[in-house]
């Protein structure tokens, strides 16, 4: 009988690498300080203890090695799930999506593909070191081939990750670590993926449309409350997955609402906030009352965090934009 | 392979191309008791005093920084402990002409240079400015991905070669680090092309839990040098005087169109890899108090004792001394304001383009209603964040 656990974000990964290890003798975790000491952040603790140095393997210290070897790995029938110990240290692992990953399925005709995953750390507001705190999910986005995926709770997080690690193709799992630990929920651990590839409506609304993902479904939840106490009913939807994109459900939305407000922290300059307005303006715009508004990073380098906050986009900076659009029709 | 008699007689016609040794070098061992003749530098007792103090002060600074991050006044923090004599020797043993492209546990070298306590501390506080390093303006910042400078440091000494410069750049990673491509590449472009270069390569046997027998199944890290037809040896990175000579010895080698080296310091990581991880998790206390006997400040310090160029009068005014000048840093960072927020777009281009103006004054804007953040409470709220 499945057991349920009342878990953060970051024991739900916990718990969904458990279950697809079980699941399946072919799911493999491999990277740095993974095994033995159990992620830097305990995302994969008890692990190795539990599944053996087999599966749950430490690496030397060596990015293009845990992609690469994902991408041997995943050709020969194996379900690697990579663990890239920040998003900062990402970067060499580039060459190995776009390169090969995202493309091995059409390189070869379908004759070999890459059903991996890597996961990854990412965001802000933790006061983290230099190289720490980016949110660089559109460089992924970029890449044809591949999905990119971002839990925002500890339900989305287990099954999430769990459609990830079944899915035929590569993904990249972004873990918004600012929300680790932020909230528990109760979470049935009964092996049961979520859907890819959809959004998910947080919140009811019919003034304005609140896009988002990540760690921001929260201060975007927030400034959903604090609007409706205005008199102002916004809609929230947690994006989850950014590539491929759900726009039926977003043109949906602001078909009712008529107004759309996009909040990211990853830099605003081709943010994946960018891809979203095109695509409304494109498909929705005869429902909108007012111009799209985004609230995100500016587009400098990520500030240390002295200054951080006032990078990141604020309640107050999202609830300003969405009066901005009530303003303006 | 079908032909038998093909492989046999290869074995026979098989000829040796290359071998090599490995060289560990140590002169004052742990029971501060010399291995082999000092070296013409350290026959002065004054060039191992400043040894020594370089090195309390540097851990003085140490225990101080972890001290403002427990307290919740800084960031996490990459304590230096234990390996002091690998960051001094380094630091000693290059001109100020030089250029040093470090990592994250070279305080002592960084702080010979010119970099301040002050700097090091904004840094690890969060605050950019701990880059700007007002008294040293050629070396590199601290760099925090693993490896990537090494070929930072490449660049470095090809523009010293281009422009017949004598000058070295020395870089320096960890063990961990030297499984990465980057340090592969860099180390081969510096033998092909002779660069006036050395690596040194800071073995204090972790890369956060992963034990060095983990990173690579080679005897020594200095023998990666030989596949780049590179000069590599070992020392003792706990016995200063040995550290820095064979620095001294490599850098001017490098200097004098001698080419580059490898420099495997062996040392130990006595702290947890950062504050913000817990050691105890993966590595045996046993482990950890045996590497106490190899501690490089007590292993000089007694040596000074004995051939009574030191005592215990002069031992407790330094410390008292090194106390006040890390008291004095604190306070310049405490007293550090932080930088206004627009400060984020002031250094992204020599000329910040029209593009982002806007989104500058939205910023200032916003910070009429957002007064700025203050060191004070800086903790970073109870998640692990190495690295
Ligand atoms: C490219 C990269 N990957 C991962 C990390 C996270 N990380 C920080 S320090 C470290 C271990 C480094 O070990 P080593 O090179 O031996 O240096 P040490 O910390 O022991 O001085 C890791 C994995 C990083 N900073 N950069
Ligand atoms: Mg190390």
């Amino acid at each position: 009988m499945a057991e349920e656990y009342e878990i953060t974000l970051v024991e739900a990964v916990n718990v969904a690498l458990a279950r697809a290890l079980e699941l399946d003798p072919n799911v493999v975790v491999l990277g740095e300080d993974v095994g033995f000491n159990g992620g830097v952040f305990r995302a994969t603790d008890g692990l190795q203890r539990r599944f053996g140095e087999q599966r749950v393997m430490d690496t030397p210290l060596a990015e293009t090695l845990i992609a690469g070897m994902a991408i041997g790995m995943a050709t020969q029938g194996l379900r690697p799930v990579s663990e890239i110990q920040f998003m900062g240290f990402i970067y060499p692992i580039v060459d190995q999506i776009i390169s090969h990953a995202s493309r091995m399925r059409n390189r070869t005709r379908g004759r070999l593909t890459c059903p991996l995953v890597i996961r990854a750390p990412f965001g802000g507001g933790i006061h983290a070191p230099e190289h720490h705190s980016e949110s660089t999910e559109a460089l992924f986005a970029h890449m044809p081939g591949i999905r990119v995926v971002i839990p925002s709770s500890p339900l989305r997080a287990y099954g999430l990750l769990l459609a990830a690690i079944q899915d035929p193709d590569p993904v990249i799992f972004l873990e918004p670590k600012r929300i680790y630990r932020m909230v528990k929920q109760k979470v049935l651990d009964d092996g049961q993926p979520l859907p890819l590839d959809v959004c998910y409506q947080l919140r009811d609304g019919s003034d304005v449309t609140l896009v988002t993902w990540g760690a921001m479904t929260h201060e975007t939840l927030q400034a959903a409350e604090q609007l409706s106490e205005q008199g102002i009913s916004a809609a929230v939807i947690d994006v989850a997955t950014i590539k491929p994109l759900d726009m039926p459900t977003i043109l949906d939305s602001v078909a009712k609402t008529g107004r759309c407000v996009i909040i990211h922290e990853a830099v605003r300059t081709c943010g994946v906030g960018a891809e979203i307005a095109a695509q409304l303006a494109e498909h929705g715009l005869m429902s909108l009352f007012a111009p799209i508004q985004r609230v995100t990073g500016y587009d400098t380098v990520m500030p240390m965090f002295r200054l951080e906050k006032h990078y990141m986009p604020s309640i107050a900076r999202i609830i300003t934009a969405v009066k901005k659009t009530m303003e303006a029709s | 392979m079908t032909d038998t008699d093909n492989q046999s007689s290869s074995e026979e016609n098989t000829v040796c191309v290359a071998r090599f040794e490995i060289h560990y070098r140590q002169i004052l061992d742990h029971n501060a008791v010399l291995t082999s003749a000092l070296p013409t530098f350290a026959q002065d007792a004054g060039s191992l005093i400043t040894l020594y103090r370089m090195m309390v002060k540097t851990r003085i600074f140490d225990s101080k920084a972890i001290a403002l991050q427990r307290t919740g006044k800084m960031g996490t923090y990459a304590s230096s402990l234990g390996q002091e004599a690998v960051a001094v020797g380094i630091g000693q043993a290059m001109s100020a002409e030089d250029v040093l492209v470090p990592t994250y546990r070279e305080y002592g070298a960084q702080l010979q240079r010119g970099v301040s306590m002050t700097d090091l501390l904004l840094y690890w506080g969060g605050d950019e400015r701990g880059m700007s390093y007002a008294q040293q303006p050629q070396d590199l910042p601290i760099s925090v991905p693993i490896a990537t400078h090494l070929p930072h440091a490449a660049g470095v000494a090809t523009a010293f070669k281009l422009r017949n410069e004598p000058r070295v750049a020395v870089a320096v990673l960890g063990d961990g680090g030297s499984s990465k491509g980057d340090f592969y590449e860099a180390l081969n472009l510096a033998g092909v092309w002779q660069l006036p270069m050395v690596i040194v390569i800071n073995n204090n046997q972790w890369a956060i839990s992963v034990p060095r027998k983990n990173q690579s199944l080679a005897q020594t890290l200095a023998q990666k040098a030989i596949a780049g037809g590179v000069q590599g040896e070992q020392v003792d990175g706990n016995d200063v005087i040995a550290m820095r000579h064979c620095m001294s010895e490599a850098i001017e080698r490098a200097r004098n169109g001698g080419g580059p080296s490898v420099i495997e310091a062996l040392t130990y990581r006595m702290s947890d890899h950062t504050t913000a991880d817990d050691a105890s998790r993966y590595r045996a206390t046993e482990e950890v108090q045996q590497q106490q006997k190899y501690d490089p400040i007590k292993r000089l310090h007694d040596y000074l004792m004995q051939t009574g160029n030191w005592n215990e009068k002069k031992d407790q005014a330094l410390h008292a001394e090194c106390a006040v000048d890390v008291e004095k840093a604190v306070q310049a960072y405490f007293d550090t304001p932080p930088a206004p927020p627009e400060s984020m777009f002031d250094y992204l281009y020599e000329t910040l383009p029209d593009a982002y103006q806007a989104q500058r004054a939205e910023l200032i804007q916003q910070g009429v209603s957002n007064k700025g953040a203050s060191n004070q409470g800086t903790g970073n709220k109870g998640v692990s964040n190495d690295g």
